[in-house]
């Protein structure tokens, strides 16, 4: 129960750092701040390489573990790629015509 | 091990914060995204050395290279104007991804028949379970009907029905009630078929969600869902007692959510407004009638009054992204230049179907950053602008929503082209914008309407200046 609650605090104190991190966030920012945070969001990549991982749970919680791993690997490898080409284009404006 | 694994959790948990924080200015936002993909990497790579768990590369290996190809073919591939799909598609991959985690443990908990050593707190991790499917279920849906509607796949107008959001707040309900449920009666004979139950309803309720809402507000749905699916992911987290799960998932759900509001503020709008009114498309309710007529401009015309501007303002909307206007856009505003003009372009933040559209597709036609105006700095300027052009957008410069009390939008925070000393209006019809209403600026006499595609209008006005 001790680590539930630790968890919990995890949560609680993420939640107001995510609110103060990017409490002022000029607005031509505001596509790749969220396919960025949308890249993080695929987080749940190290659950998916649990699941397909294991043999202990059987096949079949192995497969959907398969799918969940194809799927949050195209959520990050995608998200960070695309959040990359567009910061890209941002910093080209910088240097002189 | 595990010990040495939970440190570098706690060192990519760390890399991610450094990434949300380097986002948000545009000097860093660049070493930022890089800074939190290292992150990701070290996650990545620190799990599949946890041997205790992972006891078969086989199906890892394969995931990862089809999905790493499959995003990496995406990403390139796709065109700046497709961007707002492509991230509603990846969100709600996303989304799927945390709910089939989800499920995959549920699975692994029924085999094991929830003993007690994998599973020291069953009623918590049947609960947790269902928030994962639940969230992740709705974001999945709700991120497919989204990009369907913004690759013009389905309609973007809002579809309602009679009592739909007493209907959707009836399911939501009782996806709670049947959670708490589960988490009580884990090890009941029909908890399967409960759980399968609980995945239909929140799969269903994603879609029942979003078409309600018009294409016009979809800044503010898809920021939600990527808010949505950061909590999905932590949820998952708690699933699996994983804390950098919990902490990533926090950050992106949090910072999400902070999105989400800015942009509801740009409508003067709440989050439940947006959510519950079906309005962003096909409401026509309230307003004043305008009077006067529209009255239209030859490009010949248009281009001697833009010969003699000494200042213009560029006002673009989604109608520049849908007709791929942007480089044309940039062409003219550079002839304007060399023809002396002074040449900005206002921003609207809620312009386009995602937040920052706009910003996007001038960054990807090399349009010089100072040139790019928010809101609030272009309209004290406007009474001195010779020439608005507002191209495709429409709502955003709708001055009724600055005078016209009874109308829908009134409130809004609008670009004031209608000061401007003429404002040349590009449209494909006669239509009215996404939100429905008729727009009181084409009825102003300082207002000219140039019919036809963005792009040919623009790439016409170009031809006239060389001639």
């Amino acid at each position: 129960m001790e680590a539930l609650i630790l968890l919990l605090f995890i949560f609680v104190l993420a939640a107001f750092l995510g609110f103060e991190l990017i409490a002022k966030v000029p607005s031509q920012l505001h596509t790749p701040l969220m396919s960025g945070s949308n890249a993080i969001s695929g987080i749940t990549i190290v659950g998916a390489l649990l699941a397909s991982g294991s043999t202990e749970s059987g096949p079949f919680a192995q497969w959907l573990g398969f799918a969940a791993l194809v799927l949050a690997s195209i959520n990050v490898v995608g998200g960070y790629l695309v959040t990359d080409r567009m910061l890209g284009m941002f910093k080209k404006k910088d240097q002189p015509k | 091990m595990e010990g040495f694994i939970n440190l570098a959790y706690i060192v990519a948990s760390i890399l991610f914060i450094f990434g949300i924080k380097m986002l948000g200015s545009a000097a860093t936002a660049r070493r930022g995204n890089l800074i939190s993909s290292l992150g990701m990497l070290l996650a990545v790579v620190v799990t599949l050395l946890n041997r205790q768990v992972i006891t078969s590369y086989t199906l890892i290996a394969g995931g990862l290279a089809l999905g790493a190809l499959i995003g990496f073919v995406a990403a390139k591939r796709v065109q700046m104007t497709g961007m707002p799909e492509l991230v509603a598609l990846f969100n709600g991959f996303g989304g799927l991804a945390s709910l089939l985690v989800g499920w995959a443990e549920f699975t692994r908990a029924q085999n094991l028949q929830w003993a007690e050593a994998s599973f020291p707190n069953p009623s918590f991790t049947a609960f947790v379970i269902v928030l994962a499917i639940l969230i992740g279920g709705i974001t999945f849906t709700g991120s497919l009907v989204a990009y369907l509607k913004l690759s013009g796949k389905v309609s973007g107008k809002p579809t309602n029905f009679p009592g739909q959001n007493a209907f959707n707040a009836v399911l939501f309900l009782a996806l709670l009630g049947m959670g708490i449920f589960l988490a009580m009666s884990y090890d009941n004979g029909a908890a399967l078929t409960l759980f399968y139950t609980i995945m239909g309803i929140a799969l269903l309720l994603g879609v029942l969600g979003v078409i309600p809402i018009g294409g016009g507000d979809m800044p503010v749905v898809i920021s939600f869902l990527n808010s949505c699916s950061g909590l999905a992911a932590a949820a998952a987290g708690f699933v699996i007692l994983n804390n950098v799960l919990i902490v990533a998932g926090c950050l992106v759900g949090a910072s999400g959510l902070i999105l989400t509001v800015i942009m509801c503020k740009a409508m003067n709008r709440t989050l439940g407004n947006v959510f519950f009114s079906g309005f962003g498309g096909a409401s026509t309710k309230g307003g004043s009638k305008v009077e006067g007529e529209m009255k239209a401009i030859t490009i010949e015309d248009a281009y001697y009054v833009l010969e003699a501007a000494k200042s213009v303002v560029v006002v673009p909307g989604y109608g520049m992204a849908v007709a791929q206007a942007q480089h044309a856009v940039k062409e003219l505003g550079e002839i304007l230049e060399d023809n002396g003009a002074e040449i900005r372009y206002a921003i609207h933040p809620v312009a386009g179907r995602m937040p920052g559209h706009m910003n996007v597709l001038l960054a990807e036609a090399d349009v010089p950053y100072e040139q790019l105006c928010e809101m609030d700095a272009v309209n004290p300027l406007m009474q001195t602008v010779d020439v608005a052009i507002v191209i495709g957008a429409n709502d955003v410069v709708n001055p009724a929503a600055a005078e016209d009390e009874s109308s829908a939008i009134y409130g809004m925070p609008i670009i004031n082209v209608h000061e401007a000393k003429t404002v040349f209006a590009l449209k494909r019809g006669q239509g009215a914008g996404f939100s429905g209403l008729v727009n009181a600026l084409f009825f102003r006499p300082n207002c000219r309407m140039l019919y036809g595609d963005a792009k040919a209008t623009v790439s016409s006005l170009v031809t006239q200046f060389d001639d």
